[in-house]
């Protein structure tokens, strides 16, 4: 009998498993439930983008790209950025395309980060960098960010948490699951202090194309002298519906995507090639897919947030992504009970704030990434939810 | 206000304040804006896009092709406005190619809508022939799916997997 537990990897264990995993089993095992929880577009592919993807089955084309990816793909990503951003990128040197956005976090982080140094990880945020950078024998550092200041990073919170061992900065905005953005002036104050302190940067933008309002989205490379210590990780999966394509990339100095490229090419040889004659098309013609789904996601996220308010779930109104994160704490209950009541009671399910870490408690992410149809149920049943707690 | 129109093509159920927030307007804005659409005959009416088959399985539809003469001065209006006062004839349309009006036809029955092909429609006086299409199953109507199983959100929460 072998003693799994002694021959396994104690880093590996030590990582906490998410702790909503209860929650959901409670959730699959239900009938009739409605979920607003959902973290991926409603849309399928644009359809000539998965023509494309069809056409190379149709051809054949089934080999192994280069290992930074196809030299037309990283033409085009380089185009994209400097229309869409205003970045300037080299695409023979300055990117490697990955496996999702994801895989780009994982390489960047484990290549920049050496035993001890410390990883600056605004929260509430998404689920990976903290166990990632446990991988890499790094040491996470949160750093909270608050609703009065619209869920943003400020420099003087950055600030408070900088030690001599203080190496990378992660930038998740526009943000999962507060919906923040930072402007250009939030951008200039932080850069302010990553020269300061000689940090690095992971400015992970993949809903950077699904920002509301006047102001596009801005990226931190493109803030004076940002450039040479930023790492800029982006996707296909939130613009262009491709979640199932995982196809992401990274783009930052050659030093940096050198390394990170040849761990890419040991751990995963290149990016799917059916997925990346896709993006290719996605690229050149998607434009008007983009603005598109970005018109719906604007009309859902007024009516959502409206909607939450006026049931006395304030909610400071999120400016990207495809999420709300209103604040539960007038009902007394904490994020955890609040939800496993409401799927209970109500079976609508939404996630609690605090899987995005410890500061999420008290709040909920909810996904307006639905039809109008499935909202209105769903908020409805949540409106009933709150008249049954007074 | 295109943006209102395509709301209410999809769900014509939304409140006015539901669809102020969406648009940005206020709830006066979009009260006018529909009244304006109404009033220019861009919105002909608000229906719901029932599943017959559910509620009747009798339920029969076709789709007729006829070929009909056209009238010195009036062309094909005049055969089409009789053929619309019907109250079994849901649509008709004047098509290009190999006929000339396609008509969709409700029933009871097949043998209703036969009745109906044989004695009101093709005994008009224009009318040259016709060829009629009995519908078998609805997939899609409106621009709706009407399959019988509801569609499965295949989606999955990347969270907790």
């Amino acid at each position: 009998m072998i003693d799994y537990q002694s021959m396994l990897n104690d880093e590996v264990k030590r990582i906490k498993p998410s702790g909503i995993r209860r929650f959901f089993d409670i959730a699959n095992e239900m009938d009739n439930v409605i979920s607003l929880s959902i973290g991926e577009p409603d849309f399928s592919t644009p359809w000539h983008v998965r023509q494309e993807g069809i056409r190379t089955l149709e051809d054949g084309k089934t080999w192994y790209s280069p290992n930074r990816g196809f030299i037309e793909l990283r033409e085009e990503i380089c185009r994209w950025l400097k229309r869409r951003y205003h970045l300037e990128y080299e695409p023979k040197t300055d990117v490697v395309v990955t496996v999702g956005g994801s895989e780009a976090i994982d390489l960047c982080i484990r290549c920049l980060v050496k035993p001890g140094e410390e990883v600056l990880i605004p929260e509430p945020s998404f689920v990976c960098y903290r166990p990632l950078t446990e991988m890499a024998e790094g040491v996470p550092v949160t750093i909270q960010t608050k609703q009065e200041d619209k869920f943003r990073l400020t420099a003087k919170a950055l600030r408070e948490k900088i030690t001599p061992k203080s190496k990378l900065l992660i930038l998740p905005f526009p943000n999962n699951p507060t919906g923040a953005v930072m402007r250009r002036a939030d951008l200039e104050q932080i850069a302010e202090v990553v020269k300061e302190h000689n940090l690095m940067v992971l400015s992970d933008e993949i809903y950077s194309e699904l920002t509301y309002g006047e102001t596009r989205h801005v990226s931190f490379a493109s803030i004076d002298g940002m450039k040479e210590r930023t790492v800029v990780v982006n996707g296909f999966s939130k613009a262009f519906a491709m979640t199932g394509w995982r196809l992401g990339y990274a783009v930052g100095p050659k030093e940096i995507i050198g390394q990170m490229t040849k761990l890419h090419q040991y751990g995963i040889m290149s990016a799917p090639t059916m997925a990346q004659y896709a993006a290719i098309e996605a690229m050149k013609n998607g434009d008007s897919d983009i603005d598109y789904m970005r018109e719906q996601y604007d009309m859902l996220r007024r009516l959502i947030v409206d909607w939450l308010n006026s049931m006395g779930l304030t909610c400071f109104e999120p400016e990207g992504a495809f999420y709300v994160f209103p604040c539960i704490k007038s009902t007394g209950l904490s994020s955890q009970e609040f939800c496993e009541k409401l799927i209970y009671a109500e079976h609508v399910a939404v996630v609690p704030g605090d899987a995005f870490g410890e500061c999420g408690e008290g709040y909920l992410r909810v996904s307006y990434s639905y039809s109008i149809k499935h909202i209105t149920e769903a908020l409805s049943r949540i409106r009933h939810f709150l008249k049954t707690l007074k | 206000m295109d943006r209102l129109l395509n709301l209410l093509d999809e769900n014509a159920r939304l409140s006015t304040e539901q669809l102020a927030v969406m648009l940005g307007k206020t709830p006066d804005e979009v009260e006018n804006a529909i009244a304006e659409y109404e009033k220019q005959g861009v919105i002909r009416g608000y229906k719901a896009l029932i599943n017959w088959e559910k509620v009747d399985q009798n339920k029969a539809s076709a789709l007729i092709e006829l070929r009909v003469s056209p009238k010195r001065d009036r062309g094909f209006d005049e055969i089409a406005g009789r053929i619309m006062q019907f109250e079994e004839v849901e649509s008709v349309y004047l098509m290009s190619g190999g006929y000339d009006l396609a008509v969709k036809v409700h029933g009871k029955s097949m043998q209703e809508i036969a009745m109906f092909v044989m004695r009101r429609l093709s005994t008009l006086d224009s009318v040259l022939s016709t060829a009629t299409h009995f519908i078998l199953t609805r997939y899609k109507d409106g621009g709706i799916i009407l399959s019988s199983e509801d569609e499965k959100d295949e989606r999955r929460s990347v969270l907790c997997d």
